[in-house]
């Protein structure tokens, strides 16, 4: 039994991992993608790429996952040809790479939907071309060649004792960089065992701008348990100087294996000094100096850095470098519905300890009580904001996938399309994220295929062949934004008012009156598309309902904004999650609701005499604009005529850039509530989000306010919206 | 008598499926390092009966670790189980060279690291 769930857990383990190996794979390989575009990848990031597909190789064979072990297998033969100079990336071999990662996504997939680990349902559908028959097949690349001429033995020129450690990849960078005819340096820098990952990041930043690391060497033990030396072998581009400014203030021994034009003569042994509390150097084992080129080297002078001196006076830790734990997404929802259960908790004895305080007999121990549970309701939200944080991701996650996927539909409609990514690092819910990654998707598709004109067309309007789409996410109060614009054609609103007609969802004569907006809304209408032929990539324009309606799903709304000939911009709002959400609890018709408090921008009370009526609807004016009202009895069918009274309660709803006033009975105060879905049976109802338990036993419906505003324009389509009408 | 061991690997499931493979059946207790450093940091604090590594890890290598065990005091005769796919002979032979125990190429058995972990702790126990 444990022996089982041991090995579920490297499964599971592995499962992770390999998601995580797709992830990071992705984001190198578009890196790689930019840089053979303009020259040479950075072989760091080759190497990464290469050391991930030969772990999943590894992890594959061994848990038994052939087709997945069979493409690591392949990719990984091929990434070490690219990284040891063997063969170089060309646009094929690239897109081979895109293609691989979208297949070990479809093999991770029915593993986890099947639960079979040897996803036996897996079929490669490529059609096979060898590399040997393709156009470009990588062949020898112009740099790094190892003919005759330029061919340098590291041997001759390093000692033996730093080549015996060397991995075949990090000598043929050594290599590489000789034949270049770079400095080789190597560095003595002590570090304290307890920062190291810290200092060394720090080490690197600092010399990966002016040269290349070839590998880092640790020394033996030394003398102080608690300080590591480590020798960094540089390859350096730049200057000595650039050298010298980089480390300044580390305090590094550097050796000369090999100079190069500008290293000073007496640098074959220097030190670059650290700050004031260096002490005097430790002795010195330093080895593999007596290079036949770098004369006369003697020991190098070692120097603690100063920042290290207070560290070893803290006990050390053995704390493992990774501080960070992988969570099932549903242990966080389960904690999330404790929450939820310990609020609704929370308010009973919020209530009972009111009721005490009226009671005269039990006052002291009331206020008592009224201070445990303040003390207690402070700590609970503490609580929730912790795990409502857990559950937040960045977008990059979605983003990566989505700039792969730009990739190749770009090289599909063979137009090129330069992704312009900003805000990756908003946090948003994790499930929202991968609810939201199809919808953008389609958003993004439909740009590059309707929205960006060929290369031919852009150029006979004067704009720039690629295409730019940009892809930008950033927070705004309670809600995320995530833009996606395009420099294409445009939306061209006649043949969209064209088509809605076509389909009967208005007369010629409605159609002539709508605004701009309302004429761009339609496309969110099921069948109403401008493009004439369909394709593989987007069809015909289907799925811009579904994108809405997908949206709409997660409490967010679209928008889109388009000008003919300038570019098409899709906004979409998210609440930032759906876990727990602060809602205001209002009452209408004798029945509790409650409307997610992030649909509402204030709250204030009207008399019936503000009201006026515009096109048949009763409207209030609002600090100069028209905001029309919802009677929110009327809309759940049980309207009660007569004027508004004389005061009434007010909810201004907000959603984008839509606006409603909706009129209830009263306002009943504030609560957090988890939301729970109606269930199977009630999935048609539309306007409510779900239900929630108020505490007190009593249930309510959690209006979903973007389906209310939805509803309420849809069928009052005369009425001209307030935003476009403040314009 | 427990035998204390480190296995230093940069995948989670890899080291998971070895520390899985020997449950049981080897008298053990593991330590884990994702890297090279976490190695280093270890190994200096513990007398390990046996290591288990792999080659290619990011910044310091397999083979730079076991260069740095021969030449510790503390553990310059523990064995060391190179685990690694077999992509590159050299690398291979460099780390036998170095003074490496056992190559155990990947995709290995739950058996197959079992017998060569407990034949290494035997041989050993004998020796002292």
């Amino acid at each position: 039994m444990s022996k089982n769930s041991q090995g579920n857990k490297a499964m599971k383990e592995f499962l992770a991992e390999a998601q995580e190996f797709v992830e990071s794979l992705s984001r190198n390989l578009i890196e790689i993608d930019k840089a053979v575009k303009t020259g040479e990848p950075d072989p760091d990031m080759v190497n990464e790429v290469f050391r991930g597909w030969h772990t999943l190789k590894g992890l594959s064979s061994t848990f038994g996952v052939e087709p997945l072990s069979l493409l690591a297998h392949n990719e990984e033969s091929l990434l070490d040809d690219i990284r040891l100079g063997r063969k170089v990336f060309t646009p094929h071999i690239l897109d081979s790479l895109f293609e691989s990662i979208e297949e070990v996504t479809k093999i991770l997939d029915i593993i986890n939907e099947s639960g079979d680990i040897k996803a036996t349902g897996y079929r490669d559908n490529r059609t096979k071309t060898t590399p040997e028959q393709s156009p470009d097949s990588g062949g020898a690349p112009d740099y790094g060649k190892d003919d005759a001429e330029s061919f340098i033995d590291p041997k001759s020129l390093i000692d033996a004792e730093v080549l015996e450690v060397l991995t075949e990849f990090e000598e043929h960078r050594l290599r590489i960089n000789l034949q270049q005819g770079q400095a080789i340096y190597k560095m003595r820098i002590g570090f304290s065992l307890m920062s190291i990952d810290q200092e060394l990041e720090d080490i690197k930043g600092r010399l990966r701008p002016i040269g290349e690391i070839i590998t880092y060497l640790p020394s033996s033990e030394s003398n102080d348990p608690d300080m590591l030396d480590i020798d960094i072998l540089l390859a350096l581009h730049q200057s000595w100087e650039d050298l010298e400014a980089a480390l300044e203030g580390v305090g590094a021994g550097i050796s000369t294996l090999v100079p190069g034009r500008d290293t000073p003569k007496a640098a074959s042994d220097t030190m670059i000094p650290a700050p004031p509390t260096a002490e005097q150097p430790s002795d010195s084992s330093m080895t593999g100096i007596d290079s036949a080129v770098a004369s006369e080297i003697e020991s190098p002078v070692i120097s603690e850095r100063g920042l290290v001196k207070k560290q070893k006076e803290q006990l050390l830790s053995l704390r493992s470098v990774s501080q960070s734990v992988r969570v099932d997404i549903g242990k966080l929802d389960h904690l999330m519905n404790v929450v939820g259960e310990l609020n609704i908790i929370r308010n009973a004895i919020t209530k009972i300890s009111e009721e005490m305080r009226s009671l005269s007999e039990q006052r002291e121990l009331a206020i008592e009580l009224h201070r445990v549970s303040r003390g207690f309701d402070r700590r609970l939200a503490e609580m929730q904001e912790g795990i409502l944080e857990v559950r937040m991701v960045p977008v990059s996650q979605m983003f990566d996938r989505l700039s792969r996927m730009t990739r190749k539909m770009s090289r599909g409609v063979g137009k090129e399309i330069n992704l312009v990514i900003s805000g990756a690092d908003t946090e948003v819910d994790k499930l929202i994220i991968e609810e939201l990654s199809d919808p953008v998707m389609h958003i993004i598709r439909n740009a590059i295929d309707h929205g960006i004109e060929d290369a031919a067309e852009r150029r006979a309007v004067g704009k720039p062949e690629f295409g730019t789409v940009a892809l930008t996410a950033y927070q705004k109060g309670n809600h995320i934004l995530i833009e996606v614009e395009d420099d294409g054609a445009g939306i061209d609103g006649e043949k969209i008012l064209e088509a809605a007609v076509d389909n009967g969802y208005l007369s010629k004569e409605a159609a002539a009156s709508l605004s701009e907006r309302e004429v761009l809304n339609l496309i969110f209408l099921p069948g109403v598309t401008t493009t004439v032929k369909a394709n593989e990539l987007s069809g015909r324009g289907v799925g811009m309902d579904v994108v809405k309606t997908n949206i709409s799903a997660l409490s967010g709304v679209v928008e889109v904004q388009s000008e003919l000939g300038i570019g098409t911009k899709f906004t979409i709002t998210m609440p930032v999650t759906l876990a727990i959400i602060p809602a205001l609890l209002v009452s209408v018709d004798e029945n509790t609701f409650a409307v997610p408090l992030n649909t509402v921008a204030e709250a204030l009370t009207i008399s019936g005499a503000d009201v006026n009526k515009v096109m048949g609807l009763e409207t209030f004016t609002l600090r100069g604009q028209t905001l029309p009202l919802c009677r929110m009895d009327g809309f759940f069918g049980r309207p009660r005529h007569g004027a508004i009274p004389k005061s009434s309660r007010l909810l201004v709803a907000s959603l984008g850039q839509r606006r409603l006033g909706l009129v209830i009975d009263e306002l009943l105060g504030q609560q957090d509530v988890v939301i729970k879905p109606l269930g199977y049976s009630l999935d048609e109802t539309r306007f409510f989000a779900g239900a929630t338990d108020l505490g007190d036993q009593k249930l309510s419906l959690v209006i979903d306010t973007a389906a209310v505003i939805e509803e309420f324009f849809a069928s009052n389509e005369d009425f001209t919206q307030p935003a476009a009408q403040a314009e | 008598m427990t035998a204390r061991l480190l296995i230093v690997d940069d995948s989670r499931a890899m080291r998971a499926y070895v520390r899985g493979s020997l449950r049981g059946f080897v008298d053990c207790e593991i330590d884990e390092a994702s890297s090279g450093f976490e190695a280093l940091r270890l190994l200096p604090r513990t007398d390990y009966k046996v290591v288990i590594t792999d080659i290619n890890m990011p910044d310091i290598n397999g083979l730079e670790l076991i260069k740095f065990i021969r030449a510790s005091e503390r553990h310059r005769d523990v064995p060391i189980i190179i685990i690694s796919t077999h992509s590159s002979k050299q690398d291979q032979e460099k780390a036998l060279e170095l003074g490496a125990s056992v190559f155990l190429p990947k995709p290995f058995t739950p058996p197959d690291i079992v017998d060569v972990v407990a034949s290494l702790i035997k041989e050993k126990g004998g020796e002292s």
